[in-house]
């Protein structure tokens, strides 16, 4: 895979909410198609990463983008449940952000999922589904760079591993770049080029799956004993 | 017909079908009950204007802003649950207004004077409920992303600031209408149960939007009809045309 310039850079950046200090003096860099996984347990200050890079919230030192990123977000905590108020079908979802009617089954499709599921109400899809769709939602308007905040949160197991394949299929085929969030070691050997692991202490690694996550960085992050394995053959490169 | 029954109608038409269609919104942020006690904290300026003898929506108008900031900064401040917050600004508006407001037109202040409005009234009702509505279709589907996700939306380039304002600005004059249609303690109705019954019998979010205006527009009618029929006041029975209309779609809802 083509690994290109950096496209973007992070230096000595701190992130402080209500006067606790969630990150701090952070450094690293992202390059062009890359895979990385920020991982770390609940609490570790993952999504407030994420968020702070997309500008969410407020952080100090130096972010630097080679250019203007074109950015697709698939938020925490947005499933089926969250629109299940509303009289919202498939193709309504779409349309709120001026996507025709007429172009919805393709994006559909590249996701796996049926043309009969327009007008299906987006608050009845089962987890999955959801989940399938708001991917193709967000690929709707072309991004170069892909934030996931642990995206497989509202599916089960078995779902939340199909997803990652149709993830990493898709970031393979448009050469996307992708920073995801996840607690899932499983998910950092099975589709990441890299890791940035952050613990409750302060602790980082950041790099190759395969060469930093040694059963002492994991203790360290996890502040206890982790069973893990490494998925032999299905290594990211 | 009567031009004193024309207006009242153009006016209830105008106002209860922008009402409607912006509270299909409301309902989406679980908002329709905010409309409650803007309408309450309405009612000093309603009593002003009874006093003083000008436009009841005109006497709301600067209040329901004030309500709307002030519920706006207290949740900031004090984060405390939006329910909360309502009680102290319902009972806030309900107490002041009392301390001046003439015990004999109260009335027309708790529910509505429609059938006493005039042209130039109905005029600007119109007008304004024209520009409400022409915003509220403009911004529609990015006021909903921002309900569905706030976070999602700004990333999708949506000005969410803009946005807000523009919600709580459309907000700010329907309250201050439907103070005139309704009164004060009726406000909320004329935003939620249009929009709830709406809801019941949607599929899509266009549908969602016609149904309730068009449910919104029928209940003003009958309300109106009503009350020249059988001289009691118009508000109440309007908002009761609606709940009957929500109770019959009912059976439709999904559940």
């Amino acid at each position: 895979m083509y690994m290109g310039e950096a496209l973007f850079e992070v230096k000595n950046f701190s992130v402080t909410l209500n006067h606790i200090p969630i990150i701090s003096d952070l450094s690293f860099k992202v390059e062009e198609c890359e895979f990385l996984t920020v991982l770390g347990p609940n609490g570790s200050g993952k999504s407030v990463l994420l968020k702070s890079l997309l500008g969410l919230l407020p952080h100090e030192g130096g972010l630097t983008w080679r250019a203007k990123p074109k950015i697709g977000y698939l938020p925490q905590g947005l499933n089926q449940a969250s629109v299940r108020d509303l009289p919202l079908s498939v193709a309504d979802f779409f349309a709120l952000k001026r996507v025709r009617r007429a172009h919805v089954p393709a994006l559909l499709a590249q996701v796996g999922l049926g043309e009969e599921l327009l007008t299906a109400r987006a608050g009845y899809l089962s987890g999955g589904e959801f989940q399938r769709m708001l991917v193709a939602w967000v690929l709707a308007s072309d991004p170069t760079i892909l934030f996931l905040d642990e995206p497989t949160t509202a599916v089960d197991a078995a779902g939340g591993e199909t997803i990652y394949s149709l993830l990493n299929e898709i970031w393979r085929k448009r050469n996307l770049t992708v920073l995801n969030v996840t607690h899932d070691l499983n998910i950092v050997y099975a589709h990441s080029t890299h890791v940035l692991c952050l613990s409750r202490f302060g602790r980082r690694c950041f790099g190759a799956p395969r060469e930093i996550l040694t059963p002492a960085v994991l203790r360290d992050l996890y502040g206890a004993e982790v069973k893990f394995y490494t998925h032999e053959g299905k290594d990211a490169e | 017909m009567t031009m004193e029954l024309l207006l009242s109608l153009t006016s209830g038409v105008f106002i209860a079908g922008a009402a409607a269609y912006l509270g299909t919104l409301m309902l989406s942020k679980r908002m329709a009950v905010v409309a409650g006690p803007l309408g309450h904290l309405a009612l000093p300026g309603v009593a002003l204007a009874l006093v003083y003898g000008f436009s009841i929506s005109l006497g709301a108008f600067p209040f329901v802003v004030l309500g709307i900031v002030l519920i706006w900064l207290l949740e900031m401040r004090t984060k405390l649950p939006m329910e909360a917050l309502t009680a102290i600004v319902f009972a806030g508006g309900v107490a002041t207004a009392f301390l001046f407001l003439p015990i004999d037109r109260a009335e027309a202040a708790l529910v509505g004077n429609i059938l006493s409005v005039g042209p130039y009234e109905t005029a600007a009702a119109v007008v304004l409920c024209v520009l409400v509505f022409i915003a509220v279709n403009r911004g529609y589907a990015k006021i909903m992303l921002i309900n569905i996700h706030e976070d999602m939306a700004r990333i999708e380039g949506v000005n969410v600031r803009l946005y807000n304002l523009l919600y709580l600005g459309a907000i700010a004059v329907i309250v201050a209408l439907g103070v005139d249609l309704v009164g004060g303690l009726l406000t909320a109705a004329l935003v939620a149960i249009p929009a709830a019954a709406a809801r019941n019998v949607s599929r899509t979010l266009p549908q969602y939007g016609v149904v309730a205006a068009a449910i919104g527009i029928v209940s003003a009618v009958a309300g109106i009809l009503a009350a020249t029929a059988t001289g009691l006041p118009a508000g109440p029975l309007v908002i009761i045309a609606s709940a009957v209309i929500f109770l019959a779609t009912v059976p439709f809802a999904r559940s």
